[in-house]
């Protein structure tokens, strides 16, 4: 070990305050954007409260907070799954396809006891781990760029889906549906927070840091001893097996099975991750962050039906929200950096 | 040359050649157990291709590679590491968006539970292990991007140490460091060697090499041209360059009172408080003091890179600089220390590196003239000595010292008025260190105003007709050459200190 006396120490951080202020200033500012996605949460859950209360003389329950829930976990599922990919400095636009696929054969497959429907859910996971596994096979060691390698993927994906379910059709079982759908408490709310504690256990594991590393600058993870063309195989299966869940949880949560249901979250997953702070740029971001960016995107939709806003005009409104949200986002950002 | 016991780390008649052009051609280096080796020659001569060579990260094409005496055919840094080779690569490779205590722990983080990593713990970690080896400037919380480069060169050169390796190499780690971090590097690279490291190093700056090695290999055009354990500065040189180069500093002229350029009045900024200049038509006006004292924010202020108060005058019209852009049309330009991040674009041509800011001379109604734009860049490419085989090199793949120069050519190009020169000698070898003195003072010559920063002290001593001691963001004190003692600069510098 070095002694300390041995070196001439070199000081002078210049005025540091109190050191614990400081470290929690230093960690707002590094996590603004996750900071600005928890308020926007908030915000747009208070806005929906107030509208709904104008226009209806009364105050959401349980069943609009359950409603709410099982509507944004399939979104949640994708976006986290988006999250880790983009980490990477990658794109999956094969998500919505790889939904429409999972969504079309969990209204055919899951039905018809606890054994078959525990064992097509593991299948479909399979499936999704398997369709991941060619994106990432082609992304790592194919060298093709990800948007690519997945916008064909994506329509694989989707014209597998059209020939497992031709037509709209098929549900889930209702035991099976019971599990995320309770029409009466927002029992959902579990699955949501499990999924945050696994990102926070994920987040401190090897892969974990590998993902970070590999999307902040490949040639210095490489002299970090990141093994990073198994890192990016490994996030695309991740990301493809979250897709698959986001498409089960997508056919108990509508009515029915169809084939085209999935194609919408390619974009919306996308969206919600970058409302949840996540870097287009690799290395920054999370998962808490996306399920933030699910809720609000969720919220938004029933806040434009209160204002009133013609269905046709929801893109329109939802696109504006989008830009705005992230926009004031790198802002917020900014400032929190500067006033440092 | 003196046999020891065993070599500690051999490229043995290695070669390495990129798309024809021979970066290694024939190069033996060896370091035994327990010296200090430095590894030296012009830029563009092999040494990082050698030390990259070693470090597992390039496959030689021919030769072999020898470890503790033993062949081995590395495929990856790890597989150095493992074997015992830790190396400080001349382009840094810290993961810039994750923390200083993430990036000094990647990999030996302290875990808990379910050996689930503890970030919370990562902070103090960290510290712990910077201060056992006398960091205690650097925040361990910290975003590397955030830090300026010689800290993140601090935390790359301890992040090698603490691998305990058998051999450290070492790429032109004193570059970005300040002279007393470099005292503090050579402390724990002699305490490395006694207790039988081996250390290899490269540096441009000859009193570090006769100062710290105990033998020196020379290297000149991708081969070793001699191994020594006792070299003059001549003697290196003329083996370097093969030509006679003048060491001594060649001095600015005294010239005649002229108009001042630019004026800056009561400028603040966070971590400036207060400075007023004057920078005159053709003066070499440099800014010393201790490393982190206000002398980048002073650039960046300049430069409009950070919001800044008080006023600014450019040749004798008020300005207000809210971004480079404004700079740039103002007549400023900035050459920055960290070529990496701030301004080359790696994967593009020299040339057009070289042409950027003029685009608008290079082309005819938008379109680019292909013709004009190399004659341009060939001209400045001559000029500098800019060791590129053809203009369309990409500027990444050139040696450190080249990249530099292409990054000045690319402000000449623009014929700026006033240049910030912001430690632009860092990497460059010798002889071209020469060629720049003498263009600097030729640009000065020819009426410009040249702000110069440089972490060499000789070089502002010699090449300045004034200098400006900053201390915590203050000019603390004006000295006037050319020709100011060195001693005079350093104790400027330091002056509070030996009060305390
Ligand atoms: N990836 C590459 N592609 C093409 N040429 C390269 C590449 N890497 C290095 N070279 C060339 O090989 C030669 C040796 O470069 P090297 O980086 O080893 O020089 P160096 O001695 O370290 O110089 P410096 O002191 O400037 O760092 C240079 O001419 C450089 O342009
Ligand atoms: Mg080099």
């Amino acid at each position: 070990m070095l002694e300390r006396a041995l070196l001439s120490p070199i000081s002078g951080r210049g005025e540091q305050g109190p050191r614990q202020l400081a470290r929690r200033r230093q960690l707002v500012a590094q996590n603004a954007p996750l900071v600005v996605a928890v308020v926007l949460v908030v915000g747009m859950l208070a806005i929906y409260i107030v509208l709904y209360a104008i226009s209806l003389s009364a105050f959401p329950g349980t069943f609009e907070a359950a409603s709410i829930t099982d509507h944004a976990i399939p979104l949640s599922l994708a976006a986290v799954g988006q999250t880790m990919v983009i980490l990477t400095r990658g794109i999956d636009l094969s998500v919505g396809g790889m939904m429409d696929l999972t969504n079309a054969l969990a209204a055919l497959k899951i039905q018809g006891g606890f054994l078959t429907e525990a064992l097509w859910t593991v299948i479909i996971l399979l499936i999704g781990a398997a369709g991941g596994l060619l994106n990432g096979l082609l992304v790592a060691f194919g060298r093709i760029q990800p948007i690519l390698v997945t916008l064909g993927t994506l329509s694989i994906f989707q014209g597998l889906a059209l020939w497992v379910l031709p037509s709209p059709g098929g549900h889930v079982a209702t035991g099976y549906t019971s599990l995320f759908l309770n029409p009466n408490a927002p029992s959902a709310l579990l699955w949501v927070i499990l999924l945050g504690l696994a990102w926070v256990a994920f987040r401190r594991s090897r892969l974990g840091v590998q993902i970070f590393a590999t999307g902040n600058d490949e040639q210095s993870a490489r002299a970090n001893s990141v093994p990073v063309i198994r890192t990016r195989l490994l996030v695309y299966v991740l990301g493809g097996t979250l897709a698959a869940g986001a498409g089960v949880a997508l056919a108990t949560t509508s009515t029915g099975g169809d084939a085209t249901g999935g194609d919408v979250f390619t974009l919306s997953s996308i969206a919600a991750a970058v409302i949840g702070g996540v870097s287009l740029f690799g290395g920054r971001g999370s998962a808490v962050g996306a399920i933030c960016g699910a809720f609000v995107l969720t919220v938004l939709i029933d806040i434009l039906f209160f204002a009133n806003v013609d269905p046709l005009f929801q893109p329109f409104f939802q696109g504006l929200f989008l830009v705005l949200a992230v926009g004031a986002s790198t802002l917020v950002g900014r400032y929190l950096m500067r006033r440092r | 040359m003196s046999e020891r016991d065993g070599t500690a780390v051999k490229g043995a008649e290695l070669h390495k050649a990129y798309g024809g052009v021979l970066a290694l051609d024939d190069a033996t280096f060896s370091a035994a157990p327990g010296e200090v080796h430095a590894l030296v020659g012009e830029n563009g001569a092999g040494k990082s291709t050698m030390i990259k060579s070693l470090a597992g990260v390039i496959r030689p094409d021919r030769g072999r590679v020898l470890i503790g005496g033993e062949e081995v055919r590395l495929r990856s840094p790890q597989d150095a590491l493992r074997r015992g080779v830790a190396t400080v690569f001349q382009e840094l490779t810290l993961l810039d968006r994750m923390t200083v205590a993430e990036n000094l722990m990647f990999g030996r983080e302290p875990r808990g539970v379910g050996r689930l990593i503890r970030r919370r713990d990562l902070p103090a970690a960290a510290e712990k292990v910077l201060t056992e080896h006398g960091v205690d400037s650097v925040d361990p919380g910290e975003l590397v991007e955030n830090l300026p480069l010689h800290q993140q060169q601090l935390v790359e050169i301890v992040r090698a140490v603490i691998q305990q390796p058998k051999v450290l190499i070492l790429d032109e780690p004193t570059s970005a460091l300040a002279r007393r971090e470099v005292e503090w590097l050579f402390g724990l690279v002699r305490r490395l060697r006694d207790e039988g490291t081996c250390v290899v190093f490269t540096s441009h700056r000859w009193s570090e090499v006769t100062d710290l090695a105990d033998r020196i290999t020379v290297f000149r055009n991708g081969t070793d041209v001699g191994t020594h354990d006792e070299l003059s500065e001549e003697d290196a040189v003329s083996l370097m360059t093969r030509r006679e180069v003048s060491t001594a500093y060649s001095q600015p002229e005294q010239g005649p009172e002229r108009a001042v350029v630019l004026q800056a009045e009561d400028l603040a900024a966070p971590g400036l408080h207060g400075v007023a200049l004057a920078l005159h038509a053709g003066e070499i006006l440099g800014i010393g003091g201790l490393e982190g004292q206000g002398q980048q924010e002073l650039f960046h202020a300049l430069f409009g890179l950070t919001p800044t108060t008080g006023q600014l005058e450019v040749r004798g019209k008020a300005k207000h600089l809210r971004s480079p852009r404004d700079a740039i049309r103002a007549g400023i330009a900035f050459i920055p220390q960290d070529r990496k991040s701030e301004g080359l674009l790696l994967s593009m041509a020299v040339r057009e590196n070289l042409t950027l800011p003029i685009l608008g001379q290079v082309a005819a109604a938008g379109v680019l003239r292909p013709s004009t734009e190399r004659t341009t860049a060939e001209g400045m490419i001559e000029q500098l000595h800019i060791d590129a085989r053809w203009p369309g090199q990409p500027v990444g793949t050139l040696s450190g010292g080249n990249q530099q120069k292409v990054l000045l050519g690319r402000w000449l190009l623009a014929d700026s008025q006033i240049l910030l020169l912001y430690d632009v000698t860092r990497g460059v070898d010798v002889a071209t260190k020469q060629d720049l003195y003498s263009l600097i003072i030729e640009l000065a010559g020819e009426g410009r105003g040249i702000l110069f920063y440089s972490s060499d002290t000789d070089e502002l001593a010699h090449l300045c007709h004034r200098v400006l001691v900053l201390r915590e963001g203050q000019i603390a004190q004006e000295l006037d050459g050319p020709g100011i003692p060195t001693e005079d600069i350093i104790g400027a510098a330091f002056k509070e200190e030996t009060h305390a």
